[in-house]
């Protein structure tokens, strides 16, 4: 690809802005469907955007005897992980920055944010945000096992540890959601998990520990990280996509090659967004669940299913190829 | 993790009222707690022995914005047993009436509270605009949505009208159905069952024991109910039985809460449709003769008691309330040890505190760090030499 057309994929479409911007609307969109769900009205297009332009311009507090360099910069490394991870995902084809292997990259790019909101929980000082920040590494423990598990029930079942490859071998074969169900549902519970989204909301429950790791979060900070949940919702949503439903590829070939783009970025959008309200539904028809009931359904039920899933994928290939 | 002490309040997002618990927790089972309540004295109980039995009642209904219909009746109705006076039945089941409603609003809202309590934000946004409904009703029935103004000494100040009783009977079909669905919510929806049973358990000793109230008593199997076992109002000419249940636990009080939305549906509709003719109120003497009265009601948190004392003066002597959130307390702090943290807001909530009804004065030593209450003799001392210094005589 020539550098001026990559470094435009990267920056702008459907790099970087591409990204902020989508992840804005997909955040409306949540707010939205939320607010309909409940009988309520739900916040006007432009809300999420104007919610973080509002913190940007907000005073950044500092709690007494933190570290404000590790502090401010804590949100920052999340954020960055979280957009460079976006740009190994398939959006209008395959990724040009593919590589054999980047998937195991964006799913330890993606489990960054949680490490962070961590370190930002144990960093305030706050008995709330400590409390908030050994809750998120626990929850980190019980459900990255099994999402683990289940995304390389594609890559192996593909024979190639790369997204685009895998959205290749899909194209030419059957979506993995098909082949895969069991393993295509616990990716969405994990990524609903990941999020820290009802019912596992629990690093942040609002009505026990505040605000969790977030409490001391002001300002620029907060805008930040809640620019990185948002961002980690269009690249967990899109990953899932590109591993389970086909990504943005069509199963034959469309011309002219502008057009065939243009027909994935749809695709895109609409398996993207589809995953979304399957999300914010099981967010709105759920209560919060307990740490400890989390962790004996997280390793009872999902870690089993998870390895049964792998072990299916394992012995049905070596069936096949002798 | 250590042993660590968790504040929760006086400002939390958990509560809506200050109240402050200093929880111990070792990782994320409580130890034990410290309960700090009195944040919020307002100095209703000595405002009311200035003013006289007519601009008392106003006051009164101001100690709670959820049950003032509750404190105004337990007041009238004791001034009303002091002073001998028969009220009309026409009055007694329009009272009935407002309170049943209050109590069906209190109970929505509670259900909704509750399961904002657990992240269950749909029942919450849910129940609370079915209760607009409710308080639509009240609106039409009294004139106004909180503070309804409907009672006075002898009997109601508004009378209800062909068209408002309707426009109310109307209303009912749908709330039912409403009701219908939450309750099946509640027995039936797995995070709710996962987050409340076994949770916050209370034996039915323990609640004798610890003086227990209302649904929190009755969910753990006490059949105490006021308005059975010591009838006012209309209620002994209405059908309509106590809801007891014998969970001990946040779930059996949800349960006792929907089940009593179920009996205050069928006493509004029973008086509404059965409403006595006649005049809405007696002609009361202005001053009440020398007495002590205990007055005892049943408002949607459980019981509520007004000690009156007269003296022969439009103005009562005396005035102590004893809201049914203060008899509580003593049980959650009991039914917290060994839950986990994260079921402290779901357990406070299950006893609906009240908590600006409850507050009594302290006062915090902030350089030494300490708090303590004052009684009512350091506060009158306290007092006069306060606007004595002031006033510098």
């Amino acid at each position: 690809m020539d550098p001026a057309l990559l470094l435009l994929y990267m920056l702008v479409f459907p790099g970087f802005l591409f990204l902020l911007g989508y992840a804005f609307f997909l955040q409306f969109v949540d707010r939205k469907v939320s607010a309909r769900m409940q009988a309520r009205v739900g916040p006007p297009l432009l809300q999420p955007f104007a919610d973080f332009v509002k913190l940007l311009g907000k005073e950044v507090i500092t709690p007494r005897g933190v570290d404000g360099k590790t502090f401010g910069a804590a949100p920052l490394l999340a954020l960055a992980a979280v957009m460079t991870a976006f740009l190994y995902v398939p959006v209008i084809g395959g990724s040009p920055l593919a590589f054999e292997g980047d998937l195991i990259l964006v799913l330890y790019l993606l489990t960054l944010p949680t490490i962070v909101l961590f370190l930002v929980g144990w960093l305030s000082r706050n008995v709330f945000a400590a409390l908030g920040g050994v809750r998120a590494v626990t929850q980190l423990f019980i459900y990255e096992v099994p999402f683990y598990l289940v995304l390389l029930g594609p890559a192996l079942a593909a024979g190639s540890w790369s997204v685009s490859s895998i959205v290749e071998w899909e194209a030419s074969n059957l979506w993995f959601a098909a082949l895969q169900p069991l393993g295509f549902v616990i990716a969405l519970i994990g990524l609903q998990a990941k999020l820290e989204r009802t019912p596992f909301d629990i690093p942040e429950a609002e009505t026990e520990i505040v605000a969790g790791p977030w409490t001391e979060l002001t300002g620029r900070r907060l805008a930040l990280m809640r620019l990185t949940m948002d961002v980690s919702l269009v690249v967990g949503s899109a990953l899932i996509a590109a591993l389970f439903l086909g990504g943005p590829l069509l199963p034959w070939p469309v011309e002219p090659a502008w057009f065939g783009a243009a027909i994935g970025f749809l695709l895109f959008l609409a398996k993207t967004l589809g995953i979304l309200l399957v999300l914010s539904t099981i967010k709105m028809a759920m209560g919060r669940i307990r740490i400890d009931q989390l962790n004996a359904f997280g390793w009872k039920y999902l870690a089993s299913a998870a390895m049964i899933q792998v072990l299916a994928v394992l012995l049905l290939k070596g069936w096949s190829i002798p | 993790m250590a042993e660590v002490v968790v504040p929760i309040g006086p400002q939390h997002p958990a509560l809506k009222e200050p109240v402050n618990f200093k929880v111990v927790a070792d990782g994320e089972v409580i130890v034990r707690l410290e309960l700090d309540v009195s944040y919020n004295h307002r100095g209703i109980e000595k405002a009311a022995e200035a003013r006289d039995f007519v601009r008392v009642v106003p006051l009164l209904e101001r100690v709670c914005g959820i049950c003032s219909h509750s404190h105004t009746t337990v007041f009238v109705k004791g001034i009303e047993e002091a002073m001998k006076v028969d009220v009309p039945p026409r009055a007694q089941a329009i009272r009935t009436i407002v309170a049943e409603l209050e109590r069906m609003h209190s109970h929505l809202l509670w259900l909704g509270v509750a399961a904002h309590e657990i992240g269950f934000n749909t029942l919450f946004m849910w129940t609370w605009r079915d209760r607009e409904a409710v308080q639509d009703m009240l609106e039409e029935i009294t004139g106004n949505r909180v503070n309804y103004g409907i009672n006075e000494v002898g009997g109601v100040r508004r009378d209800l009208k062909p068209a408002v009783i309707n426009a109310a009977l109307a209303r009912l079909p749908l709330l039912e159905q409403r009701i219908a669905t939450y309750a099946d919510m509640a027995s039936r929806e797995r995070t709710m069952l996962m987050r409340f049973q076994g949770v916050g358990k209370l034996t039915k000793q323990q609640a004798l024991d610890l003086g227990a109230v209302g649904p929190t008593a009755r969910a753990s199997g006490v059949d105490y109910d006021v308005r059975n076992d010591d009838p006012y109002l209309s209620y002994p000419d209405v059908p309509w039985k106590v809801v007891t249940d014998d969970h001990g636990d946040v779930f059996g009080r949800t349960l006792v809460r929907v089940g009593e939305l179920r009996e205050g549906l069928g006493i509004v509709r029973h008086c509404l449709e059965n409403l006595p003719g006649g005049p809405i109120t007696t002609k009361a003497p202005r001053a009440a003769p020398r007495a002590e009265v205990l007055s005892r009601y049943e408002a949607p948190r459980g019981e509520l008691v007004h000690f009156i004392r007269t003296n022969n003066t439009d103005k009562v002597e005396r005035l102590d309330i004893r809201t049914p959130t203060l008899a509580n307390w003593t049980s959650v702090a009991v039914s917290l040890v060994g839950q986990n943290l994260a079921d402290i807001p779901v357990i406070v909530a299950a006893i609906d505190p009240c908590l600006s009804c409850t507050s009594r004065i302290t006062v915090v030593d902030r350089e030494a760090r300490r708090t303590r209450t004052m009684d009512w003799e350091e506060l009158r001392a306290h007092g006069i030499r306060f606007y004595r210094e002031k006033e510098g005589s």
